[in-house]
């Protein structure tokens, strides 16, 4: 059950866990030697960043699925258009180092044959610009989508389908070379952020602890939103929608405004993401992307924020491990886990966890037996 | 009822000729009614007669064909959606008990209070200790002091009923619709929640649909019995059970 302390024991034990990892792994990376069985290679840092921005994605989808039943396939395209926004700033800083050395195109508008920049990659070159784009562009796409879809009252698989054409849409649109977004082959061969080289083990370090404070932080405004009245409400959407209505509640916006936080961190996340991974490319709107979000919620835990990160976390480790060792099991071992979860965990594994820690307890909390009567 | 009704004094709600029908089913067909300040009237009628309908007409869930639905003597609600009928002080109770099960008892009541609903305002939300006072009263008055940290969804169907009354009432509205209170509930239960609608009437308007013949007994107070989507007869019950019209349709089945 929700406690009503602001950081419950929940939260506070996969806080104090983050900070273990925010501190431990970028030691162990620069303060161990190679040679020291605890060492942790840059890749490997990098590639735990990588995860702690799925992470932060969860926990944006969850806040919108798990609190106020807005089940969106689209939350993909919202991390894309971060990662987008992010890259065109990363294009940008390359300037005349690029193989076709123009101070001011990138590479693939030369290639194309573009004579000046587009009008909507003017501004990119400065770093606080890009990084309000990569609010204000997810921001935008999901309180325009928002206020029509709220508005017409589309609920439930239409809006989910809708969601999942979204992102499709901007997937078939990034692809097209005259979009100016580089086509298939996307943004990539950045060099430096505010001077620093990616590739050096400082900025590497300072972009996974951004990436577990950005975590953390989701978490944090998360919790706080869902505390609030507002909250509250978001639930009594989720669980009974007319009545919040014929209690003069204006449902859409509540929902909008969800909404667009949701986008805008799911747009962090992909932030964070794409220096870790040195490429943004249009696959990251692909609808696998976005499904495999909601996997994640629902096999950490919906509606729990912390289980929606822990989802990820344990979802995307196993990817890495199983697509390396068994290439071709990959899929139908995300299918087996979202299915078997869904059947024996409807809680997802936080609530397993948190079952079995009660059961050691052996005192039950009294409002989980009250829930229960 | 001639349109001079509309600027007679005291009038809560007034219905005129209001049709509304489904795939040309006419599930409301020249309706018209006037509830007046403080009154509390009970509505029967058979299955299927329209009386959900007429509610879901006042509260602009359903939008009529033809005909208008007067507020307090000038607002036109048939132009209002649910949310706005609500902010003007239309309570509404549904049919099958819709309070949120995943919050406590104390929840439900404290989403439910009068005050402002906008985005910002629920987000800087605090409570105040008027309030805690008031939810404490209306706790009280529901019967389920005992029960406010449990979880909605766990309480009996019959207090779920007096529940979603209570965050009726914490709306502060001026008009009660009140869809089959008694559903579910013992004989007990039912003839204390007719004393409490009676108890609500006076200070707020209340309109009630009911099946249970004992429990409009027990309101004690003009009936109105409706048969496919429009008046039948109103007056007193027992002027009503001695109609011959009402006898066939409805008491008489
Ligand atoms: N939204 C709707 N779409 C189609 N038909 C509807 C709709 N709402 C009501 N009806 C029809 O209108 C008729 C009147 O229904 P209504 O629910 O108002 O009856 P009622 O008097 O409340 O009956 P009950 O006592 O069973 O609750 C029914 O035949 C119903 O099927
Ligand atoms: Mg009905």
């Amino acid at each position: 059950m929700a406690s009503t302390s602001f950081i419950d024991r929940r939260l506070g034990v996969f806080l104090a866990l983050l900070a273990v990892v925010t501190v431990g792994v970028p030691l162990a990376n620069t303060a161990l030697s190679p040679e020291s069985g605890l060492h942790v290679p840059t890749y490997m840092l990098s590639l735990i960043g990588k995860y702690l921005c799925y992470a932060l994605l969860a926990v944006a989808l969850d806040l919108v699925w798990g609190y106020c039943g807005i089940l969106s396939l689209g939350h993909g395209a919202f991390f894309a258009l971060g990662g987008y926004a992010m890259g065109m700033h990363l294009m940008r800083q390359i300037g005349s180092r690029g193989a076709y050395g123009n101070p001011v195109l990138p590479d693939f508008m030369v290639f194309l044959g573009y004579e000046k920049l587009p009008w909507f990659w003017h501004g990119f070159d400065m770093f606080w610009f890009a990084c309000l784009m990569v609010l204000l562009a997810p921001g935008l796409l999901a309180f325009v989508f928002g206020w029509f879809a709220f508005r017409s009252r589309v609920t439930g698989v239409y809006l989910s389908i809708i969601t999942q054409a979204m992102t499709y849409a901007l997937l078939l649109a990034f692809f097209r070379n005259e979009m100016g977004f580089g086509g298939n082959n996307g943004l990539t061969d950045f060099k430096d952020v505010l001077g620093f080289s990616l590739s050096s083990d400082g900025t590497r370090v300072t972009l996974f602890v951004l990436s577990a404070l950005a975590l953390g932080g989701g978490l944090l405004v998360g919790r706080w939103i869902t505390m609030t009245k507002f909250g509250k409400v978001l639930v009594g959407v989720r669980d009974a929608e007319s009545r919040t209505r014929f209690l003069g509640y204006r449902v859409e916006q509540f929902k909008l405004f969800v909404f667009t936080v949701s986008a805008m961190m799911a747009g962090v996340a992909g932030a964070l993401y794409v220096p870790q991974v040195g490429i943004i490319n249009p696959g990251e709107f692909s609808p696998a992307n976005s499904i495999e979000i909601v996997i994640w919620v629902a096999l950490g835990g919906r509606g729990t924020l912390v289980g929606a990160a822990l989802g990820a976390l344990i979802v995307v480790a196993a990817k890495s491990w199983l697509t390396s060792a068994f290439p071709d099991a990959w899929l139908y071992a995300l299918g087996l886990m979202f299915i078997l979860v869904t059947i024996f965990l409807p809680q997802g594994v936080l609530g397993l966890i948190e079952k079995l820690g009660r059961g050691r307890r052996e005192q039950p909390e009294p409002e989980a037996v009250e829930a229960e009567a | 009822m001639s349109d001079e009704v509309r600027g007679l004094k005291g009038t809560q709600l007034y219905l005129n000729d209001v049709h509304r029908s489904f795939d040309g089913y006419k599930a409301i067909n020249g309706l018209s009614m006037v509830i007046t300040e403080g009154e509390l009237r009970a509505v029967v009628g058979p299955n299927g007669a329209g009386k959900t309908t007429m509610l879901d007409i006042i509260t602009g869930k359903t939008r009529p064909d033809q005909g208008r639905v007067i507020w307090a003597e000038h607002t036109d609600l048939t132009k209002l959606d649910e949310a706005s009928t609500a902010r003007l002080g239309i309570g509404r109770k549904f049919q099958k008990p819709t309070v949120f099960e995943t919050h406590t008892v104390e929840d439900n009541l404290m989403l439910s209070l009068a005050g402002d609903r906008g985005v910002k305002a629920s987000l800087l939300f605090r409570i105040a200790k008027a309030q805690k006072a008031r939810i404490d009263e209306l706790l009280e008055l529901v019967r389920l002091t005992s029960a406010r940290h449990r979880l909605a969804g766990s309480l009996s169907h019959g207090q779920k009923q007096w529940l979603e009354i209570g965050m009726l009432l914490a709306q502060e509205p001026k008009l009660l619709l009140v869809d089959e209170p008694a559903a579910g509930m013992t004989d007990a239960e039912t003839m204390r929640t007719a004393e409490l609608l009676r108890d609500i009437a006076g200070k707020r308007s209340v309109v009630v649909i009911e099946h249970d013949m004992d429990f409009v007994r027990a309101l004690d107070c003009k009936v109105t019995v409706l048969h496919r989507g429009a008046v039948l007869a109103e007056g007193s019950l027992d002027h009503v059970s001695a109609n011959q019209e009402v006898i066939e349709v409805y008491l008489g089945r």
